[in-house]
């Protein structure tokens, strides 16, 4: 190629500037500014403010129960997505389309009206609640209502990691360990997992952001029970409406820590992915390997 | 054939039966029992048209400075070099990390007029931002903004060099180039990742309420009726307005779903890959 050409085809110096100054400029006002602000905020009135903020036994609950619907979450849609992606991928059948659709459905309803619907269900007004209640249940106003709507929202992030990832493996591998003798859970531990394990990896931590932050849908079924019922998110939300700012931008500093952590684990999980493809490239590991999924 | 396909569609059938399509079922049930004339009473009453509004335009609003700002963004991102650009690519994808509760208290505490941007803004060009409908478009620009690039970014990336040298060899300047040979190809992604961020913005609550001032009729989205509806125990209210979102919502989805399968035609058939 000619060198007119070449230049031809790179912007001029001055629209490359302005292109920066734009894009960079638009991301320090939104993002930048805001992800200090955070701490800013939270150390205010300085480090024993922040300090005392935290250890408040409500917001020490609020964590406690942030961290227990994480756990509990987790594992289910872990496996339910490995699940649904095995299913998806490895197999043909009628109405695939549309089950991968209703796998989408949860990003797409309003978290409000997600809690909306469990609380219709579940509710003393509810088709299930009376029964419930009658029994000593309780599902609203309580744990299991939350869990159940974070389930909800969630459920997509590890299927949808999932699904291009093995479709993009096709099935030879496993077909070969099963033609070789392996038994169904031989080959998915010692065949698949090994494969997906990063993809895998990578719908957790995603998951696990949202299950931890996820505000809307667990505000409309928690019922906000001080010291009860509050995740860390409704608890930030409290304490902000009490006018408590430092307190309630205290407790929200663990959370953009957690955002934090999240894109550092997100960039190192895309990294080791990315040299599992390269060492595929050239020839290191078995063909059809492991390959580098989209993005979310 | 391989093993497991009758237990992980089975297992996969049932918890999408139990946890999502029989709960939305169950909207649906109820507001059966409301009666079209009931149901279309309260989804054309006043309030609800105006949070509406306030609700789209907002989002669509939002979802076009994304497009916009995203478009340029995925473009340095993927042809300019930058020092940092490492650390820029990792912080676009902030909104999706930081739960919408900070995001909220953090926009408003920035943008009254007491914070950081928000007391320049007032005193030099008198714009208001917190508690009114443009704090509303801050919010939902700020949860909805990779959406756009990380449509974008792989696209931009595939692009085949030879295309533009091409476009340049047969004396087409690089304004041209970029109108008539590469934006078309990135269309389809920019009005997926469009949509995307409209379809998230119009569901978001937590972190709009913070900054919104929640007015009726002027700063109040229909999430936030819906809530409060609830909490004064009008569930038929509730009930009609959730519907009418859920509705528009899988109205969207089925537009994301056409979006990309329009993109993926462009692209040659590997749609899974892009999705």
């Amino acid at each position: 190629m000619n060198g007119a050409i070449e230049k031809a085809n790179a912007e001029p110096r001055w629209l490359r500037a302005l292109l920066l100054f734009l894009g960079l400029g638009f991301l320090f006002f939104f993002l930048f500014v805001p992800l200090v602000a955070v701490f800013v905020e939270a150390f205010r009135s300085g480090w024993n403010a922040y300090a005392d903020a935290l250890g408040d036994r409500e917001t020490l609950h609020a964590i406690k129960l942030t961290i227990i619907i994480a756990f509990v979450v987790l594992p289910v849609n872990v496996v339910l997505g490995v699940a649904a992606s095995w299913a998806i991928a490895k197999f043909d059948f009628r109405g695939k389309g549309l089950l991968v659709t209703l796998i989408d459905l949860p990003f797409a309803v309003s978290p409000v009206v997600v809690g909306l619907v469990f609380l219709l269900i579940f509710g003393m007004q509810g088709l299930l609640g009376p029964w419930l209640e009658a029994r000593g249940i309780k599902v609203v106003f309580a744990l299991p209502g939350m869990i159940l709507v974070t389930l909800f929202i969630t459920f997509p992030f590890i299927a949808r990691e999932l699904i291009p990832l093995m479709l993009s493996q096709g099935a030879d591998d496993e077909e070969a360990a099963i033609s070789l003798g392996a038994s169904g859970v031989q080959m998915f531990f010692r065949v698949t997992l090994p494969k997906i394990r990063w993809g895998l990896l990578y719908g957790v931590i995603l998951a696990n952001a949202r299950a931890m932050g996820e505000f809307g849908a667990v505000s409309v079924v928690s019922g906000h029970i001080r010291g009860e019922t509050n995740t860390l998110p409704l608890h930030v939300e409290i304490l902000y409406n009490e006018y408590n700012a430092v307190a309630a931008f205290a407790s929200a500093s663990i959370l953009a820590l957690l955002a934090l952590v999240t894109l550092a684990a997100k960039m190192l999980v895309e990294w080791r992915m990315r040299r599992e493809n390269e060492a595929l490239d050239a020839g290191f590991l078995p063909e059809g390997g492991i390959s580098f999924p989209s993005r979310p | 054939m391989l093993p497991g396909f009758g237990v992980s569609l089975g297992l996969t059938l049932t918890y999408l039966s139990i946890l999502i399509l029989l709960p939305l079922s169950g909207l649906l049930f109820r507001s059966a029992s409301l009666g079209l004339d009931q149901f279309w009473r309260i989804a054309t009453s006043a309030q609800a048209v105006a949070s509406y509004r306030v609700t789209f335009g907002a989002s669509f609003l939002a979802a076009l400075i994304n497009a916009f700002f995203g478009l340029i963004v995925a473009w340095i991102l993927v042809r300019t070099p930058f020092p940092g650009k490492r650390f820029v690519d990792v912080l676009v994808d902030l909104p999706f990390a930081l739960p919408t509760a900070v995001a909220g208290i953090t926009l408003a505490t920035l943008t009254a007029n007491t914070g950081w941007i928000g007391r320049p803004l007032e005193n030099i060009f008198g714009i208001r931002v917190a508690f009114t409908p443009v704090g509303i478009v801050v919010a939902l620009t700020f949860i909805s903004l990779p959406f756009v690039v990380r449509t974008l970014q792989p696209v931009i990336e595939d692009i085949e060099p030879e295309i533009e040298e091409a476009a340049a060899s047969l004396g087409a300047s690089r304004f041209q180039t970029f109108v008539r040979v590469l934006f078309p190809g990135l269309l389809p992604a920019l009005l997926t990742g469009f949509t995307l961020s409209f379809s998230r913005a119009i569901g978001e609550y937590g972190s709009v309420i913070f900054i919104a001032g929640n007015l009726p009729m002027v700063s109040e989205i229909t999430p936030l009726l819906i809530l409060s509806k609830l909490e004064q125990y009008d569930i038929p209210g509730a009930t009609a307005l959730a519907l009418v979102m859920l509705m528009i919502s899988f109205a969207l989805l089925l537009c994301v779903n056409t979006l990309q399968w329009w993109a993926a035609d462009r692209h040659g058939g590997n749609g899974e890959a892009d999705a």
